[in-house]
Parts: C-alpha cells; structure tokens; sequence
C-alpha cells in the first residue's frame, strides 16, 4: 500500500516537472489583471502610433533633406532645421520601447547617442567614405549627427558654405542624406516588424516570466527612464557621474536651445506610458496601464497610492526642470544646482518605480537567471 | 549521562535507509551540477563577474576563473562516486570541499538550500554510508555491514527536523502572518499557472498559504517521526514542494526534499527499493550480509559521534544568533543567513554610491553595471554587508585610478514587504572608515515599522 502511493506520488512529481512551470496557458485569467488589454493599449494605442508619428516627421524631413541639398539656401536651411526638430520630438515618443526589433537594432543608440563625434564626422566627410552600419560609427549619427551638421559648422552662411563652396560640399550632402535615410529606414524596419507579426505575438504574450511582454517592456522602460532620460539628459551633463559638469554632453549641443524642450518631450512621454495615455487624439486610452495596475493589486503606501505618489512625483519634476534655462550648456555652465535638483526629483522616481512599482508587480529588474529560494 | 550517551551511540540500527540516502543524494548531487553547467550558469555567475562577494573570513580564497569548471568536474564526479560508494570517504569529503568551494566563490548566489547541501554532505562525511550497496563493500570486506549505529541516521533526520521547524519558527511573524506578506506580492503575479492562476488572486489564498505554510513546516518533523502519521506526513511532503517549484523558481530544491524525507521511512521500505536497485542493476549482488565486527565499529564511530553531536548543537543554536543584534532582522538581516529562512521577504533596493574627493569636494556617482551584474546589484542593493564590502571595492578601484582623499558613501532606499521604500544606509557615514565585523553597523538606518514575532 505505502509503495502504491510513493509510487503514485512519484509519477505525479515527473509529471509536474515535465510540464512545470514553463508552461504557456491559453486560459485567460479572469479575476487577475488583464495583460491583453494592458499591452493591447500600449502596442496599438502608443507605440505603433508612435512609430507612425516619427516615421511620418522624418519622411518630411527626408523631403526636407532632399530640398536643401539641391539648393542649399537660408530658406531650405530653416526648412530642414524645423523638420529635424519636429522628427526630434517625435522619437522622444517612441525612445523608451526598445523591445522587439527595436533592441536587435539597438535602434536608440542608433538614432541619439549624444555627445556626437564632430571630429570623426568630419574624417568621414573629408575621406568621402563611410558605412553608418559599422558600430564604430554609431556616435557619428543619428539625431545628434544631424544637429552638428545644421548647427555646429558656424554661422549660418558658414553653414551653407559648407554644402556650396566647400571642396567637400557633395560629402557634406551625402553624409546629411544617408543619416536622414538611415533613421527612417531604420524605423521603418521597426514599424514593419510590429505590422507584421510582432504585435500579435507582444499582445499575447502575457506571460508572467521575464520573457512575458509586460516584463520586458516594463524592464525596457525602466532602463530608459534610469539611463536614457534622468542620466543621459540630465545627470550625465550636470556632472552627477563625472564630478565635474559636462556642458558638451547636452542633447542638441549644436543647437543649444532646445534641449530642456526634449527632456520635456520625453518626460510627458514617460508620464504618458505610466498613465496609459494614447500617442494622439486619434488613439484613445483604453484605460489600461501601469497606474490601473497598481491601483488594481491596491498598493497602498503610507496611506496614499504608490501611483499618485508616482505621479505627484512627476510633477514634482517637471516644476524643477521649468525653471531651467533652454540651453542646458548654459544651465550647467551658470547655475548646475537647479539642475542637480532636477536630477534629484527625476531620481526619487527611478526608487518609487524601481524598488516600489517593480516589487508591487512582482516584475524582477532585469532577466536574472538564477534558482532562489 | 555518560552511559547513556554510550549506549545510545552503540546502538544498532539497519544499514539499508543510511545506503539509500547516499546513492540518492549522489545522484541528485551529480543531476544538480550537471542541471546548474547546462544552464551556463558557471560562466554567468562565477567567471563573468568581474568582483565577488566574498563572505566574511574567506576574502582569500581565490576566484579560479576557467578552472572553476574543474571545480564543478570534482564535484559532479565525486557526487557520482558517492552514489555508487566508490571510496567513499574521500569522496565525500571532496564533494562537500568542491560544493562548499562553489558557495564560498560568492555570497550573491547564497540559497538555504546551497547550504543545506553543505551541512549534509558534512555530516555524511561522518556516517558510515558505504557500509552496504556500495563499490567499496564489494572490495573491502572489513567495512561490510549491514546494520549501522541508529545515531547516523537519527543525525540526517535531525537535521531535516532543524531545517523544516526553524524555517516554520521563522515564519511566525507578523508581516506572514496577519498581513500575509510576502506571498500577497508574489502569489499574483503567478496569475498565468492553469487552474491556479485566478485563485492565486484571491486574499484569502494568500493567507491560507501564509497559514498552512507555517504550520506544515512547524508540525512535519513530527508527523514524519511518528510512525501512525508519517505515509499522511509524506504525501504532505510531496504536495507542498511539488507546489513550491510550480509557484517559485527554486529549482532542484524540492525534489531534494522530497527525496530526503524519505529517511524517515523505515528500513523494511528502504530494503524494498535496494532490491528495485539491484534488479536494476540486472540482479548484480552488492549487498552482503556479513557479521558486524562490533569492537571495531563502535571505536571508529565514537569520534564521529563527537564530531556529529558538536555539528548538531551549533546547527541548533546558530539561527539564534539574530537574538543579540538590536534593530529588525528583515531590515538590517544580521543573523539573517544560515537559520533557514526560507522564502521570508520581499526585499527590492536601489543603491547609487558616491565617490567623494574629501579635500576639494568633488563628487561623482558611479554606474553599478560597470561593475556588478543584475543579479549581483539586486543582492547588493539590500544587504548592508554586501554594500559595505562593494564601498571598499570602489574605493580600492577609484584609487588605483588616480583619485586621492577618497571617500565612498551611498544614497540608498529598501522597499520591504511591500512598504513604501525607505531610506537605508546612513548617506553621511564614509562607507571606507567603517570595517565589517560581527558587531552591530549602526550605519544602517532606522527601520520606521515593527514586525512582531520571533
């Protein structure tokens, strides 16, 4: 009889572990939170009509590029000055959700590693020669790469020099051409992964593992906030990192007055994706995010919602970066204390949502693949 | 005292459950190893890092790079020579030399039940487990036994005894037990596990297995020890860890359990599954039955005993050891490791240190994935005596580098169970004037909540 039930006990227990816990069920739970519609609202609602966005601005600016290398004038300089601009805004967007074809293209250093190599720029152009696919070059393109050549070759009749009267004016055209070329294709290859077959696989794969979809764009997200937006915008400048200000480490150093614009630009973004809030108009929340999600498993924390004090704390930030100056080159340059306190607010952020939102989700900081206990 | 000390060492018990144990543990031990290399889990846990956590009083053990996979080659065949009983003996002292060395490499991937490996397979260093079914009792004819002293197998029940009800004791606090923490975090999350998915979303479920958990690991020592209870207390055994590795990735661990609790079955079950081995093995005979030549027995297994009962006392005393540091144990977990607290908290950190030139007041911030990975962040990021030992690694690293008048302090936060993260490590003391000892640090902050129990 004992051996019977060992023996039962013992195929019940090889059975368990041969389906165990990596399996993937169909089953849609019904009284837990609802992924699908979680990561419906992200995938159709902000980051497909984010692409769409960007694409669209940097379309114009590639008809822009084409229109100022053909007749290099103030007028087709202010013209290409404005859609870069425009493009700029729009990957603010859509720079937090490096997941799916966007990580294997490692698509946000791609576009905007700042600060840009003005000196191996101009190697490029003066050899004529060039391959934006090398990873060497990827601190030669991008946003950053396209600000130095609008920006950064003097005054602006210097600046038309260059693609006019110049020796090397044709490499100066080429160069600006193939950056624009290479975001947009770049972005397009993104755009068509999700059309095609990634949107259904991230909106079903609710998985709870690391390898689920709400994991990793959460982790995704995170990564961005920490490194991309509160350092590589703010703290790295200030010097948090360095122990002395980095005034050429802004984002659009050539074009100094728009960088507190782009911090703003992606932190709206970043309140956006927590509060599950559509790209446009024409995408409407369907009230699934982060913050429904923490107020549906009730995290209390001293007697508020951890999601207000998260979004309390957002504002918090952005009344410190308000009074910044435009130019963050100058801002740390006359007065880095605002802008260590700005720092200081966007980090409070990274602890509510790293420590507190990530343990309230049960989502691990990065794939640790390792056996607790 | 002293005679009944001696009678109770010289009594004699049946071989058959102390030979089962060693072949099964020899062969979870060798599918462990192999599972743990399959995984690349050598090369991600113990050769990729560049800085180890050492624990306190082994900072000299060398990181033996590319040769820690002969580490796991020593360990995985010796884990094999003890399930057959090929020379035993050293055998076994390899394999819980070789383990231990693996543990002692980096304290990041300390788990309880690493530990429990290592407190076994010590104390099967000194049982006489190659006496029957063994290589060794086919060529040595003075080792052939088929009776035992009944203290060596009491001693592996004791200590599975210690592991369950001190990891029961642990849970008798009021974060698990009134708040249901920290399974009111982790249960949820679970929500895709068929059938027990949408349940695991229920509050009471979250307390039922708070409860139930608390009570299974407090009352199944006893439950297998009584004879009436224990094939009830077995089944138990099975459902909770067979439940455990659904719920939690804790990988070979329950199966190890399960398979240990088996010790307490007796002799008579323990014959029947030798006689599955052996006609397993096509029928080859390696049991004898041989006279025991008690005289010689009894003198060599008097030390052991010793030895044994000394290892049993500190194993019954050192999860006390919590009791004389101040402070909550959650908080500044001193006397945390090492007592069976088992899947207890939830601990998340965030810890940004800085390095602070005392003369001209310059400060910088450093980027922890320059040094650590992930997995050694997180562990890090919680844990003072891993933050204190990772502050002399950045100070030692930054003045090799040039930079002089150092200081290192840390601004760091701990969320515990579920409460909004605090503040955690004192960001005003220089982490570099203060040395690690067993001594309270008092450079950890004020935990502002109390968690009753023991």
């Amino acid at each position: 009889m004992k051996k019977n039930i060992i023996y039962v006990l013992f195929c019940f227990l090889a059975f368990v572990s041969a389906c165990g816990v990596d399996d993937n069920s169909d089953s849609q739970p019904t009284d837990s939170y609802d992924r699908g519609a979680l990561l419906l609202n992200w995938a159709d609602n902000i980051i497909i009509p984010g692409y769409a966005n960007l694409s669209q601005k940097l379309n114009v600016l590639e008809i822009a590029s084409e229109d100022f290398t053909q007749v290099p004038a103030v007028e087709s300089l202010e013209v290409i000055r404005n859609t870069w601009l425009e493009a700029y805004k729009a990957f603010q967007k859509i720079s937090m959700f490096e997941i799916g074809r966007a990580e294997t293209l490692n698509y946000r250093n791609r576009l905007n590693v700042y600060p840009t190599n003005a000196q191996e720029i101009d190697g490029y152009i003066s050899s004529n020669t060039w391959n934006l696919e090398l990873p060497s070059t990827i601190d030669s393109q991008g946003f950053p790469a396209i600000d130095y050549l609008l920006y950064g070759l003097g005054t602006d009749q210097e600046t038309l020099d260059k693609y006019t009267t110049d020796e090397n004016a044709s490499s100066y055209k080429m160069y600006l051409l193939d950056l624009v070329t290479t975001m947009q294709t770049l972005t397009n290859e993104v755009i068509f992964d999700w059309q095609n077959g990634y949107r259904e696989t991230y909106i079903t794969n609710i998985s709870s593992s690391a390898s689920g979809a709400v994991d990793q764009t959460v982790n995704a997200f995170m990564y961005y906030y920490e490194k991309a937006l509160r350092a590589g915008k703010v703290g790295i400048p200030a010097g948090v990192f360095s122990g002395s200000t980095l005034p050429q480490n802004v984002e659009s150093y050539y074009n100094q007055f728009v960088s507190k614009l782009l911090l703003t630009q992606a932190l709206s973004a970043t309140v956006g994706f927590f509060n599950g809030e559509g790209a446009t108009a024409d995408f409407p929340s369907n009230g699934f995010s982060l913050n429904s999600y923490l107020n549906a498993l009730n995290t209390v924390k001293n007697g508020s919602d951890l999601s207000s004090l998260i979004n309390d704390q957002f504002q918090v930030a952005f009344s410190k970066i308000e009074l910044l100056d435009d130019n963050f080159t100058e801002q740390v340059t006359n007065d880095n204390i605002k802008m260590l306190e700005t720092y200081d607010e966007l980090q409070r952020n990274v602890i509510l949502m790293k420590v507190d939102m990530l343990q309230a989700l049960s989502i691990d900081v990065n794939y640790i693949d390792a056996d607790g206990d | 005292m002293k005679s009944s000390y001696k009678r109770y060492i010289t009594k004699q018990t049946k071989a058959a459950p102390l030979a089962v144990f060693r072949i099964l543990f020899g062969f979870m031990m060798l599918a462990s190893i192999i599972r743990f290399w399959s995984f690349g889990w050598i090369e991600t846990l113990y050769i990729e890092p560049v800085f180890s956590f050492s624990y306190y009083g082994f900072h000299w053990l060398p990181n033996l790079g590319q040769f820690t996979y002969l580490l796991f080659v020593i360990c995985g065949v010796s884990a094999f020579f003890v399930a057959i009983g090929y020379r035993y003996r050293l055998a076994i002292v390899l394999f819980f030399l070789s383990f231990t060395y693996i543990e002692l490499l980096d304290k990041t991937t300390y788990l309880n039940h690493y530990y429990f490996i290592s407190c076994l397979s010590f104390l099967l260093i000194f049982l006489p487990a190659n006496c029957c079914y063994s290589i060794d009792a086919l060529r040595l004819k003075k080792i052939q036994a088929n009776n035992v002293p009944a203290w060596s197998i009491n001693s592996i029940k004791l200590l599975l005894c210690i592991v369950y009800f001190f990891a029961g004791l642990a849970k008798l606090n009021s974060d698990w037990l009134l708040n249901a923490m920290p399974l009111q975090i982790w249960l949820p999350s679970k929500y895709d596990i068929p059938f027990l998915g949408d349940l695991l979303q229920q509050s009471w479920i979250h307390y039922a297995f708070s409860w139930g958990g608390a009570f299974y690991d407090l009352a199944i020592p006893f439950l297998l020890l009584w004879k009436p209870s224990r094939s009830i207390a077995f089944i138990f055994v099975v459902i909770f860890h067979v439940l455990t590795r659904i719920l939690f990735p804790i990988g070979m661990f329950p199966y190890i359990m399960i398979v240990s609790a088996l010790i307490f079955f007796d002799a008579s079950f323990h014959e029947r599954i030798l006689s599955f081995f052996s006609w397993l093995l096509k029928k080859i005979r390696l049991f004898r039955v041989v006279k025991v030549n008690d005289l010689q027995k009894e003198k060599s297994s008097k030390i052991a005993s010793y030895v044994v009962a000394l290892f049993i006392v500190v194993q019954l005393l050192l999860p006390w050891r919590y009791v004389w540091y101040p402070k909550e144990l959650f908080w500044t977990e001193e006397g945390y490791r090492f007592s069976w607290r088992v899947m207890l908290m939830e601990k998340a950190g965030y810890a940004q240190f800085i390095v602070k030139n005392t003369k001209t007041g310059s400060q910088f911030a450093v980027n922890n994935s320059d040094f650590l990975t992930p997995f050694q962040e997180k562990q890090m990021s919680t844990q003072p005596d891993f933050i204190l030992e990772y502050a002399h690694y950045l100070g030692a690293h930054f003045k090799s580098q040039g930079h002089q008048n150092i200081a290192v302090h840390v601004e760091s936060y701990v969320a515990l169970n579920g409460r909004l993260s605090q503040p955690f490590i004192s960001p005003e003391v220089n982490l570099l004037d203060v040395e690690d000892t067993f001594k309270h640090k008092d450079w950890i902050l004020e935990f502002n909540d109390t968690i009753q129990g023991i």
